[in-house]
């Protein structure tokens, strides 16, 4: 295991912001944490690499205790905030030199490394170019590009492609499975549901400040929801008129208007709400179910049906 | 609490780094500052005071203002650059994802403020001796006051950095701390022959005070080893602040 944490909880006064946390990353996986906004999800990467101290319980990264030997953990390990933290009056090239001098890197090899993640993240074209000039896309590159500085063997990523468009997301995707193919672990944070799903060999969603489910994403998917997801606005009153005459599906979301219903086989169901829904204005939508739709279920505040 | 001097020299990288790009600028003004000030004090009003302490006008003023050059090329990093650095910009956040811990974040940032300090008083120094103002060889004495006080205005400006939340409020401490040191630290006029008994005492616990007495007696070759006080009140000063501030930053950039 690159990590592992024991009923791991921090407090900040009277919020209990992770609650008897447990979790085990194994070598080699890309680890998905996802969460609500206020999980607990940057206050335990934060716990990860030693710069939060947990209330109780015991973390040990690299079988390393972190407590007591940060300075060890976190040469081996690279972190991308949530925010970058770039110099942006210096280039590409010049931050990633400063970054390297973090990890008291020296010439030639600090140049080599340079050069390595300017190609890997393809910065070639703006890397003597001030940072404040670039684009997000490229500013969000170049600071996980800081975060490889030391090859690192655990990336933690923390929220790696909020704000960014799909295509910088695609490319940033491609490059983290590069990084796991090479052999390094990877733990990020992500709203993303499509991010986690088709990055992670793991996800473990969390709310307020545990783990409450953990497992590969199509296994979670399977476990919890049926396969087929029919989407559709229809205001709560308006429910009962449509779904008159059919057995509704035990699993449903609802969040305002847009209704979520799980069912194993969707035709029947759509064609129904097509003859009743006079004249396609609930903008209907068949699709197979998602994490998001775990996610929903389980953490959404707009529960109701038979949801798990 | 051990500082790594590595990771400290890498976070005081991290600013010259940034500094060279703007060194150009930022280094012509250090030397047009005492320029105008040697015109405006000596030339001017020192035509209306002939001697003071004993010397020309102009050369009276000549060390302290070497000092006061020291503590505002050290007071202004450790005060807006280090606000933005903590507070807006994260950098420390970042510094610490490495191996670096906030103990060297401290160090370097130290080191990094009495550099700037060195530049300050070192150009005020170099237009000193060029207008004939610094007696040499005995002068040179004055040279390591210029890091000492660097050192000493890096604590005290720390210690309020790490206390403030809002950074309008550093207008309070350079109108309301450091130009009252400006103006009352006898760099313009001996406090001794203006404040009598307790007075004296008091001015005593003015931290630019000791500087300045530092560099006057090193112009006037009289700087000895009895002046054991001014430098003890500078280290001491200096190490009781740093200590406090290790706590803070400890505190500040983990939890």
């Amino acid at each position: 295991m690159i990590v592992r944490a024991r009923a791991v909880s921090k407090r900040f006064g009277e919020y209990l912001a992770v609650n008897g946390l447990d979790l085990e990353v194994p070598r080699g996986v890309c680890f998905g944490l996802l969460g609500p906004n206020g999980a607990g999800k940057t206050t335990t990467l934060r716990m990860l690499y030693g710069v939060t101290r947990p209330t109780a319980g015991t973390i040990s990264v690299f079988d390393m205790d972190i407590a007591r030997q940060a300075r060890a953990v976190r040469a081996r390990l690279g972190v991308t905030l949530q925010q970058n933290v770039l110099i942006e009056a210096l280039s590409p090239i010049e931050n990633l030199r400063v970054f390297g001098r973090y990890h008291l890197l020296r010439e030639p090899e600090l140049s080599r490394r340079i050069d390595e993640i300017i190609d890997f993240l393809e910065l070639r074209s703006h890397a003597t170019m001030p940072v404040r000039t670039l684009s997000g896309g490229f500013q969000r590159r170049l600071a996980i590009g800081l975060s490889l500085m030391n090859r690192p063997e655990l990336l933690i990523l923390d929220e790696p492609t909020t704000g960014l468009d799909p295509a910088v997301r695609l490319t940033l995707w491609s490059r983290v499975r590069d990084l796991r193919a090479d052999g390094a672990t990877v733990l990020l944070t992500t709203h993303y549901m499509d991010e986690a799903q088709r990055l992670c060999d793991r996800v473990a969603i969390m709310a307020a400040g545990k783990i409450i489910v953990e497992g590969e994403p199509n296994g979670l998917i399977r476990s919890h929801l049926a396969e087929e997801t029919v989407e559709l606005d229809c205001a709560p009153e308006d429910e009962r008129a449509l779904f008159a005459g059919v057995t509704l599906p035990a699993h449903r979301v609802r969040i305002g208007r847009r209704l979520m219903l799980y069912v194993d086989d969707a035709a029947d169901l759509a064609k129904h709400i097509h003859t009743h829904d006079g004249g396609g204005r609930c903008m209907l939508m068949v699709r197979p179910t998602n994490l998001e739709d775990v996610f929903l279920t389980l953490t959404g505040t707009a529960l109701e049906g038979g949801a798990a | 609490m051990n500082v790594s001097f590595p990771h400290a020299l890498a976070v005081w990288r991290r600013n010259a780094a940034m500094y060279r790009r703007t060194w150009m600028l930022n280094i012509l003004p250090n030397f047009f500052e005492p320029v105008l000030y040697l015109a405006a004090m000596g030339i001017g009003v020192g035509n209306y005071i002939t001697q003071m302490g004993g010397m020309p006008y102009i050369a009276f003023i000549a060390p302290g203002l070497v000092c006061v050059a020291a503590m505002n090329g050290a007071s202004f990093e450790v005060t807006y650059n280090i606000y933005v650095r903590m507070n807006l910009e994260k950098s420390y956040d970042a510094m610490l994802t490495t191996p670096i811990e906030p103990q060297d974040v401290l160090a370097g940032e130290v080191l990094w403020a009495m550099t700037r300090a060195c530049i300050y008083g070192g150009s005020f120094f170099i237009v000193i001796v060029a207008f004939g103002l610094a007696p040499l060889p005995s002068a040179l004495a004055a040279v390591p006051v210029i890091p000492l006080t660097g050192l000493l205005f890096a604590a005290i400006g720390l210690a309020f950095t790490l206390r403030l939340t809002n950074i309008d409020l550093f207008s309070f401490y350079f109108t309301l701390f450091l130009t009252p040191l400006f103006l009352f630290s006898d760099i313009f006029f001996p406090l001794k022959e203006r404040l009598s008994g307790m007075w004296l005492w008091v001015a005593e616990g003015l931290p630019l005070l000791h500087p300045v007495r530092l560099a006057r007696l090193a112009f006037r070759g009289e700087l000895a080893l009895v002046e054991v006080w001014d430098v003890a009140y500078l280290l001491m000063v200096s190490a009781l602040l740093l200590a406090w501030a290790g706590q803070t930053v400890r505190r500040r950039l983990t939890n």
